[in-house]
Formats: C-alpha cells, structure tokens, sequence
C-alpha cells in the first residue's frame, strides 16, 4: 500500500489540467514506474496524485499531412515500440524505448513520463534529440511547442510549469526521412538496467558520404545532449574506419560525464569515444547501407 | 529403484498453481505490522529517542526501542549449539542495538495497524547519536586510532588463527624452488538475493511463542529465540512453510527472535515483520569480502614445494558465522593441493561497519577459489606449462586424510571431471589457436578446480532424525526436521525413502512443512549435509520401518521374517511371488482386536564421518576490449558429487549454482562509502544476472559411489557456485594477458587493467 | 474504501478498496490470489507479474485503481477446472524449471502471454522476453526450456 494522501483519476486532459489547477501541490502520474517508487522511498510520501493513467487522449501515434509524426506522451514504451508507424518510420526510437527495463516495466513506463521525469538516462532521451523532436505542452492558458533540447533544466529537472501536461511528442518529416538511425544503451546489465553511457546516431548519406549526421548522448552530461562538433566533424566524410575514430574523439570534447558510484568519468569517457562510431556503423547497416 | 531416477518434483504441482504456500500466504489480513527503524549512521552510540511524532501517527500501536530491549547478548549463526563454550557463536548482538555497528542498524521498531503508518511512524522517529568514524576496510579497523566496535575484541580483531603444516619452513622451501611467485587476490562482499526476503509472523498460542517464518534452519531458530529473550526454548514453537530461496542467508536467525519479541510484548497480539528487499541487502548478510597474500614455491615441474597465504576478512558489524568461514577457505588451501614441505596459513576475520558476512553458497570456497585457482594459472604462466597440468601435478588423491580433520577421500572423479571438461571446451585446441592474438576482440580458455566437504563434521556436530508413519493402504509419511528450500530436498528425500522402504515414490508422502513441536530434531539445510547426514537417518529409519512391517506381516503369515522381503509396493515371500498384499497387512496392524499396533519408526543418526566432493568449472570468453566487456561463450561445469539420486534436479541445480557464479564473476557487488552506507540496496542497482546476461550452461557429472555417502551420494547444493570466478579470469589472462585479481571483472575495473597494459590508448 | 470493477480470472468481479493498495496488494490480500508473489515492490524482480488486458505488468507497481473494467489473469485463472495443468504449467513441471517456486508464477504468467501471440521465438528472443524475471535459483537454464517448448509446441498447433 502507498502512503498517498489524495488521488484524482482524470478521465481526460482537460479534468487533468483542472485538477492539477485546483491543487498546487499535486503531482502527475502516468505509467507509475517512477512517482511510486519514490512515494515507497518516502521522497513522495504523503503526496496528492493526478493521475492521467490511460487518457486516450494522450495514447495514439499519427502522422499530420505534412508528415510529421505525433507520438502521443502515454503511450507505453511496448506500444510505441509495436505501432506501425514507428516500425516504419522511427524504427531506431521503437528499438531505443524496447531497451528500457523490462518487459514487464514498459508494458507500463510511458514515453512521456520518460522525456518529463528530466533524468539524463532516459532510453528515449538520446534518440528523440537525433530526430530533433518538438514537444507539444499544454496548460490551462493554451498550448506551446518547445525543441526537447531547450526542455531540459538541470538533472532532473524539465521547463515544465505546474498546470502544464506534454501533450504530443512530434517529429517533422524532414527529421526523420532519408535517415537511419541507432542506439546503444552500454549498461552493466542486458536487461533491467540503466544506461552507463546511452548513444544515439542518426544519419543520412548521399553518394556514399555523410551528408547529415546527428549524435546524442544519455548520461555524458547532467541532461541528454547533442554533439554539434562531432556531427560537423564528420560531415562530407566517408564513413569509415578513421570517420568513426574522429566522430567518438571529437564528441569527447563536447561532453562532461561525472564520476559517480556507478560508474567513473573516465570509463563513460572511454565510452564515448568508443561508441559513436559503433551506432554511426550500425545505423548505417540498419538503413540498408554497407560499410567497410 | 527410486534413487537415480529423474522423477518429477513432488511440490511441482503445487508451485505451479500458486497453491504452495509461503510464509507471508499464510499470514492473516489484519495483523500488526512491525517497522525496524534503523540507525542513520554506520558507528555510534544511540544517545535518546524522541517519539512524540511517531506516536502521534494514527494507527500506531506501540514503539519498542533499544532502551527496552532484553540485556541479552546473543548469536545468529545457523550453527548447531556447541555443549563446550569455547565453541559457541560469538553472542554479540542484542534484539536492538543501542550501540551502532552498521549504517541501518536495528535500534528500535514501530507496531502499527498497517504498513503505512508503520513507514510513516519510522521516518518520524527522531534519534540523537553520539558518532564515530566508520570502518569500511579491515585496514581502517585494525589501526590503532580505529573505535572499537565490540568489547573484547582489541583492534577490531574477531579472531587470527595461524597454521604451520610440513616439516620445512616456507624459507627451507623457497630455497630448492624454480620459481617464487606472490600474487594478491582479492573477493568483494555480495548478497544471497533469494526472491523471498525474509518474513515472519509471530503470534502467542497457550502461553507459548509461535513464530511462523522462511527460514532454512527451524530448530537451530528456535533455541537462538529462546536464547536472545531469555525464556525456556520449549516455550518456543517455529514453522517453517514453503521457502522463496535462502542461499545461506536463512541460514541465519534474522529477525525471527524480534519478531518473536514484539508479539510477547503484545499480549500475544499477532505481529508481522517483513523485511524490504533494501533492508535485506543491508541488514542481513553477504558473502564476506576477503583478501588474500598467496606465496608458492614451486619446482621447475610445476609441483607445489610451498605455500604461504596471509588471508584478511571482512566481517561488517556482527560476527554472525564469522571466523568459520574465512577457516572453511583455509582448509580449500590444504585440501585440494598439497605441498611437498611446507604450508603456512594465517587467517584474520576483522569487524568493519559494513552489512554483516554471513553464511553464502559455498562458505568461503568460492572466495578460496578465486585466489587459489587465480594463483594456480599465474603459476602455470610463469613456469611455461599448461594449467591443467599443473593441476593434475598437484590435486588431491584418493585416499587423502586430511591432518587437522580426519577428513578423508573416499572416493574422487575429479581427475575424470578434468577429463570431461577438457574435450567439452577443446582446451587443447582452443589453448593453441587463441595465442598471441591482435585486435580489439580477443577470446580465451580458462578452467579451475575445487573440492567441498560434505556436512560439518567433524567441526560440528552432524545428526539428523527421521519419522516414518505407516497408513491404511500401505503408504507412509516421512517426517524430517531437514527443509526444502528449493533445492529439491524433498523430493530426493522421498527417492531415498522409498528406495530403502521398497515402495514406490507415489506412495511416499513428505511432510513439507516443519514445525518445532512435531518435526523430529535436524540442524537444516546447510553445508550441502542433507542428502548425506539426513540421507543417512532416512536409510536407517526406512530399514527399521521395513523390517517391523515384515516382522508383522510375518506374524500373520506365521512365517520367518527373514523369508520376506518389501520390494515395489509388495511383500514377496521366498519364492519372489507376493505373500500377502501390504494394504492387508496395514489394515490388520491399524485394526487388529488382539495385535493392534501402529507401525511406525523413529531414529536419529548421529553421522560421524565426511567426504569430498569435487568439480571443475570450464569457460570459454570473448572480450570486447574498448568497451571493456566480457561474454561467455561457453561455460560447462563437471561435478562428482557421488551417486545423483536425481539426475534432473541435480542439473538444475548446477545451473542455479553456475548463474550465481556468474554474476559472482562478472558484475555483483556491494558497494559502501566512505560512511559505510551501502549504495546499491536494489535489484537495479545490485546486478544479479537477468535471463539476458546468462550463456547456455551446460552440465555434466561423473558419478562416483561414495563408500560412505548413504546411497553413493555426496555434497552437491553449493559446489557448483564455486568455480566460475577463476575460470573467468583464468580464460580472460588466456585471452588478454591481462591478470585482473580481484571481482567482480566488470568493465570499469577492465578498462582501467586494459589501459594499464597498453590494450587501450 | 472505493468499489472497483473488474474481470479476475475470466470473473466479473466487485471489490472494495484502498485507493492506496496496488494491484498485488488486492489480488493478494483481498482475493486471496497469493500466487501473485512479492519480492522487490518495486519492479524489479518480476515475481508479481499478472495479466492486464493480455499484457504482462508489475502488479506491485500498479494502482488498484487503474484496473477499473480491465480484465486481469494469475496462476489461479489459468489451471483447468479440475485442477488440470496448462500446457505451460506442464512443461515447467516436466523441465524443472521449478525450484523455491517463488519466481515460478510471475514466469509463467509471462510465458502465457507469449504462447497467446502463437509466434515462434528464438531462444535468445526469449531470453530478452523473460528478462523482466529475477530468479536466483535454475539461471533460468530450465526456464528457457520449458518456455521454448510450450511455444513451440503452441506455434506448431496454431503457427503465425
């Protein structure tokens, strides 16, 4: 049993909204995989709960005519891995989120909670920022859109007011057509862990050479983050054997992993040095591509 | 014949179905609920309490502190009870501890209506301490400044034993040797992480204590009850249902005498305490941390001429099973090698304020092993000859009879095992091809040995008693004091039964469950002893049984007992036919008007005798070297573990023995700061292995009959946890040249070894 | 106390509730469903594994009240009227792939699911699908038999 003083189900994200407004202290919850883990911790304890569980509103994944995709924030990890769209589209986001914990957890885990709980190891985190994916935010004043890169505040923090709601996730078409992409998530386990180092490539070639390329990191830093130095670095170049070098080489000057109990600075630096060229080589193979 | 046959589970139905029946399954909706608080720092002394704000949460009943707690030293130790008191478990812990030993001490409790305003009550339990430093290593403890955890104990030092076999000094020795070699290896402290945490309900019957709890050891849980509140132990009563798991940590009287405690303060009142898995991580046992100086002189063949090892364990904050196991690792050292001149041992166990060292899978040889087996391939690498070889050079004979114990080898497969495993893995192809390679992705062979005893004698004491209880239509129940605890206890036991009564196994009926005041005496499942110590009371009580059912059925066939005999359900008389039906004879002995007698027998058996078993762990890796990471390609384990009563199960339990063994190797560990807390209280952060992380294991056996085992039989529960460690580092040195000395081989610790040894730039 | 609905076990059933308790709180505790098994309440150890709708969760950390008209499924729903075991029962049994027991129903529940998908896997596909599973006592060696087996089987009966 939680220690849970008060909990309202919305059944929409209109009541959510409301009751979010009519209680300054209450707290979102989703799938649950987070908020009661820390109620059982005592860091939550006590706390009020709206709970958007299953909000058909926030379910679903579309594509608008301009073709941009919208992935509804509640959707489980299992179901953004399985929609269709995904599979055929953002197929290295479905393999991303079909990494986070287990089976069990992201038949549970929702996409949205793992983008809002702003924690720098979020198996979505890396391969959203390679799509340069926009969030749809919602509050009772109306709706804004915000690049997920600009979302992020500090660990575990997101530019998120109280009363506000993620309300789509969107991927312009032009972010994800033409590219292949791929994400490792280096953790101590196979499963049921949480990622050391997650990276995440995103590529686009033309004639054999690299004519886009985006690199994201989970955990090399305090929030997900972009690599603009190494992704220029390799622009134009072939990717081979001495563009994988200098894409993990150059992208060890942008990041600034700390040391902590589970694992040291030094080791995530190793790496990332070590692991762009590995998800740039295999998103290439993923995208049908040879590589020497 | 029952024995050696793959029968299928006999609570398999019911552990399938959710019908088998867990302690907490049992447990009424509606009971008091205990909440241990535990002390925020690792050293101390707690000063005063102020309760107010706990006691002011509703549905609060009672809050219990050290400074009520009985004046009673006790010990925790699943050890039997030693009549000499220079031989008892050290008595070093109270129900709660006003003085702190470890970061999550127990130093009060909160009873409440329900879970909730337990928790609620706990984190508003506010305490005042008086603090010391924390001892993390046994370095800091033994320093002169260090705090001293416990009375009597100067300088953190829980005992030293030192031991000199041969006639030669190490010295004498290293002089004639081709080769001295030192090498330091080092273990870390690890968990059980049986599924179950441990739960206990405890509720008061007739003016007695019942304490219904998974536990591996009910009798020995029962007198530590009477022990730690100090009321007569017949005063206790214990059950045992259905265990998730126990792996030694059970082995040990954990919070049953607390729990036993709340209950008595209550009127009786019923109590639940169960444990969270944090809470278990680390206030209840580990495997111990051990560190050890090894130092061999050899001759140019490979034979040990020497051997000096200078071994250090960490104990935590309670002595729990303390010095017996860093011992049980020293006698790895003399047993499964033996030097030509000389032998030096020199064994510490050191309180720290870490989670306490406990009993584990394999008490201290896994730890041995590591070093040992680690040692024994740096010894090959050095001298140019194979591993194996060196190995062979020097392990243990039939024959053997250990000097300090008597213990004696009755029978041996190792060399067989060595054999077996050799060709599974083609060593002797892979050793060549895996060379002298480049590149980043490397592979490698390695392999190491043990040996185990069985049961504790003659250390301890080592008995076990049987009841078997005749029925109406012939069957019978067996009555044991010895517990499944998913090993498959049970059911090999009812092999063993129906094998000696001549029955079939179907109509052998186990009792499961234990409970103190029916269950006849046995100490539990431990030191891999049940199958042989109890195997032994169950052959001795089913021949008593047998003959006084053939002595009855004689007497109604008017014929010499001596012409009958009990085989496959039937009592065959002299010409091999049936004599008279057994469901006859039963009925007659239930109801006879002149002879009515219910057929039952009792015995004990005190076992005075011991026997090795032994095994090979081979494994084949491949390591990816910028990434720091290992992947078993192959593993195999070998075991002579005597007769297998049931093949199936007996594989199955190499598995679970070989998986804990992995995570051993590769990624489990507990990890403390500076302050002592343990970082990693949960099953994410604690990496025990998932599906995903486990190789094909395969398994094989040499069986063996042992001349002294009760059906050919000997240790099999721990030792396939034993050698996995080494052969992983053995076959990551063949790959890589690279010799990692300490555990676990995770990638961190590899790539900071690679970059050392130039593999990484 | 809240009155939930829901289907157990093929059951429509009513029940008072904690809008506190979690989904393994009331199957255990209220419905006496204690094959449900408890070993982390966190989501971790997978022990408390049940059905939701078909899919296989962590009723430790799910709310009660999120299972309001969903239909749940437990170890208790998926033996025969007599007692009769399912295939995956039985092929546990057979594989012994039982051992403490404790991990056993949440295991199996998640075995039934992917039997329900008629699918063939690979034994590595298995490997990652039981992975939200803790066992420390068969290294799921015999697990992963039993499960490749019945799936199998099932596929060979019924093949997608």
């Amino acid at each position: 049993m939680y220690d849970i003083e008060n909990i309202v189900i919305a059944k929409s994200v209109p009541e959510a909204l409301a009751a979010l407004a009519a209680d300054e202290k209450a707290i979102v919850i989703a799938g649950g995989s987070d908020v009661l883990i820390k109620i059982r911790e005592g860091k939550l304890a006590g706390c009020s709960l709206v709970s958007i569980h299953g909000i058909p509103a926030l379910k679903g994944v579309t594509m608008e005519a301009d073709g941009t995709i919208a992935i509804g924030p509640g959707n489980t990890f299992s179901e953004v891995t399985e929609h269709p769209l995904i599979r055929q589209y953002l197929p290295a986001l479905g393999e991303a989120v079909d990494q986070a914990g287990g089976p069990q957890l992201r038949n549970i885990g929702t996409i949205g909670g793992n983008i809002c709980n702003g924690v720098t190891s979020a198996d979505s985190a890396a391969t959203l920022l390679t799509l340069n994916a926009q969030l749809e935010i919602t509050g009772m004043s109306g709706v804004r859109r915000v690049r997920m890169e600009e979302f992020y505040a500090g660990p575990g923090k997101v530019h998120l007011a109280h009363g506000e709601l993620l309300t789509k996730i969107l991927v312009a078409k032009a972010d994800y057509e033409g590219y292949c992409g791929h994400y490792i998530k280096y953790a101590m386990r196979n499963a049921m862990d949480i990622a050391t180092l997650g990276c995440a490539v995103h590529v686009k070639l033309e004639d054999g050479k690299i004519a886009d390329v985006r690199l994201a990191f989970g955990v090399a830093g305090p929030v997900p983050m972009r690599c603009p130095a190494a992704e220029k670095a390799v622009l134009g170049r072939e990717p081979d054997e001495e563009t994988r070098k200098l894409f993990g080489q150059t992208a060890l000057g942008e990041v600034n992993p700390r040391t902590s109990w589970r694992a040291s600075k030094e080791f995530r630096q190793q790496l990332v040095r070590e692991l762009p060229g590995r998800a740039l080589h295999q998103a290439i193979i993923n995208g049908g591509g040879e590589v020497q | 014949m029952s024995v050696g046959k793959s029968i299928l589970r006999v609570d398999a139905y019911d552990k399938v179905t959710g019908r088998a029946m867990y302690t907490d399954d049992l447990a009424a909706p509606g009971m008091l609920v205990g909440k241990v608080v535990r002390s925020t720092i690792a050293n101390g002394l707690v000063k005063s309490f102020d309760l107010q704000e706990a006691l002011a949460v509703p549905g609060v009943v009672k809050i219990l502190t050290c400074f009520d707690a009985p004046a009673i030293d006790f010990p925790t130790a699943g050890h039997p009870w030693s009549t000499d008191p220079g031989h008892q478990d050290v008595q070093d812990r109270r129900l709660l501890n006003r003085r702190v030993r470890i970061h999550g001490d127990d130093i009060a409790v909160v009873i409440a209506e329900d879970e909730v305003a337990a928790s609620r009550a706990a984190r508003l339990v506010k305490v005042e301490y008086e603090e010391y430093p924390a001892l993390v290593t046994p370095e800091q403890a033994m320093a002169e400044s260090a705090p001293q955890l416990h009375e009597n104990y100067p300088r953190n030092i829980l005992k030293e034993t030192t031991l000199s076999m041969g006639d030669a000094s190490f010295e004498q020795a290293a002089g004639k040797a081709a080769l001295v070699h030192q090498g330091n290896y080092a273990t870390q402290a690890v968990q059980h992480c049986h599924i179950e945490v441990p739960v206990s309900y405890a509720y008061m019957e007739k003016g007695r204590i019942v304490v219904v709890s998974s536990t591996q050891i009910p009798h020995i849980v029962r007198r530590v009850i009477g022990q730690a509140i100090g009321i007569p132990w017949g005063k206790i009563r214990v059950i045992k249902p259905y265990i998730g798991g126990g792996f030694g940590n059970k082995q040990e009287v954990l919070y049953e005498p607390l729990n036993a405690w709340l209950t008595y303060m209550l009127g009786g009142r019923p109590v639940k305490l169960e444990i969270s898995r944090e809470e278990t991580m680390l206030g209840t046992r580990t495997r111990h941390a051990i560190s050890f100086d090894i130092t061999s002189a050899v001759d140019r063949e490979g034979r040990l001429l020497a051997r000096r090892v200078d071994a250090i364990s960490n104990q935590g904050g309670y002595a729990s099973h303390g010095h017996a196991i860093i011992m049980n690792a020293m006698n790895e050292f003399k047993m499964l090698y033996q030097d030509e001149m000389a032998l030096e041992l020199h064994a510490r166990t050191v309180y720290t304020n870490i989670a306490s060292g406990g009993a584990m899978r394999g008490y201290g040889i896994p730890q041995a092993i590591f070093a040992l087996e680690s040692h024994m391939d740096d010894l090959a690498l050095k001298l140019g000859i194979d591993p194996i070889e060196i190995r062979t050079k020097n392990h243990m004979q039939l024959g053997f009879v250990d000097k300090t114990t008597g213990i004696t080898c009755h029978s041996t497969g190792l060399a067989e095992c060595i054999q077996k495993g050799r060709e599974y893995i083609h060593w002797d192809e892979k050793r060549k091809a895996y060379q002298n390679q480049t590149g980043s992705v490397r592979r490698g062979v390695g392999m190491a040995i043990f040996c185990y005893k069985t049961g504790v004698y003659p250390i301890s004491l080592e008995t076990a008693s049987c009841r078997i209880v005749l029925n109406q239509d012939g069957s019978v129940q067996v009555q044991l004091g010895a517990t499944e605890i998913g090993q498959g206890g049970d059911t090999v036991f009812t092999q063993m039964a129906a094998q000696t009564l001549g029955l079939h196994p179907e109509n052998v009926h186990i009792v499961s469950s234990q409970d103190t005041d029916v269950t006849p005496f046995d100490t539990g499942a431990y030191a891999s002893r049940q199958t042989y110590v109890t195997g032994k009371a169950i052959r001795q009580t089913a021949e008593v049984f047998k003959q006084k059912v053939l002595d009855y059925a004689a007497g109604m066939l008017k014929c010499d007992p001596l012409d009958l005999d009990l085989v496959d359900n039937k009592i065959l008389g002299k010409d091999g036919k049936e004599a008279i039906a057994l469901e006859d004879v039963a009925m007659e002995a239930f109801y006879s008007l002149d002879k009515q007698t219910h057929i039952t027998a009792e015995t004990t058996f005190h076992c005075k005798d011991n026997t090795f078993s032994f095994g090979v762990g081979f494994a084949e890796i491949e390591v990816d070297i910028p990434l720091g990471k290992i992947t078993v390609l192959d593993i195999i384990n070998v075991h002579d573990s005597g007769v297998l009563i049931n093949p199936q199960l007996a594989q199955a339990q190499v598995h679970g023995g070989m998986s804990m063994g992995l995570g051993y190797a590769l990624a489990e560990q507990m990890l403390f700061d500076d302050k002592a807390r343990l970082l990693n209280d949960n099953l994410l952060d604690y990496k025990l292995p998932t599906a995903l992380d486990t190789p094909e294991l395969a398994v094989d056996f040499v069986e063996t009959v042992d001349p002294s085992g009760p059906y050919g039989n000997k240790s099999l529960g721990e030792p396939p946890a034993i050698p996995g460690g080494a052969a992983i580092r053995n076959a990551l040195l063949h790959a890589t040249g690279v010799a990692v000395n300490s555990l676990p081989l995770n990638p961190q610790k590899l790539i900071e070894h690679f970059k050392a040894a130039g593999l990484i730039d | 106390m809240k009155i939930i609905h829901l289907t157990v076990n093929g059951k429509p059933t009513e029940v008072a509730i904690d809008e506190r308790e979690s989904l393994a709180d009331t199957l255990r505790k209220r419905l006496g469903l204690t094959s449900v098994k408890k070993g982390c309440e966190v989501g971790e150890c997978g022990a408390c594994t049940v059905l939701v709708d078909g899919k296989s969760i962590d009723s430790c950390i799910y709310l009660t009240l999120w299972a309001e008209s969903k239909s749940i499924l437990t170890v208790e729903g998926i033996t025969g009227p007599n007692g009769e075991l399912s295939p995956v029962q039985q092929a546990f049994v057979e594989e012994a792939a039982v051992q403490c027991g404790f991990c056993t129903p949440g295991l199996i529940m998640t075995a039934v699911e992917l039997v329900g998908t008629g699918k063939r896997y690979t034994r590595e596909e298995l490997r990652k699908l039981i992975s939200g599973h803790l066992c420390r006592c068969t290294g799921y060696q015999n697990i992963i038999n039993a499960v490749e087996r019945v799936v199998n089987e099932t596929h060979k009966a019924i093949g997608k």
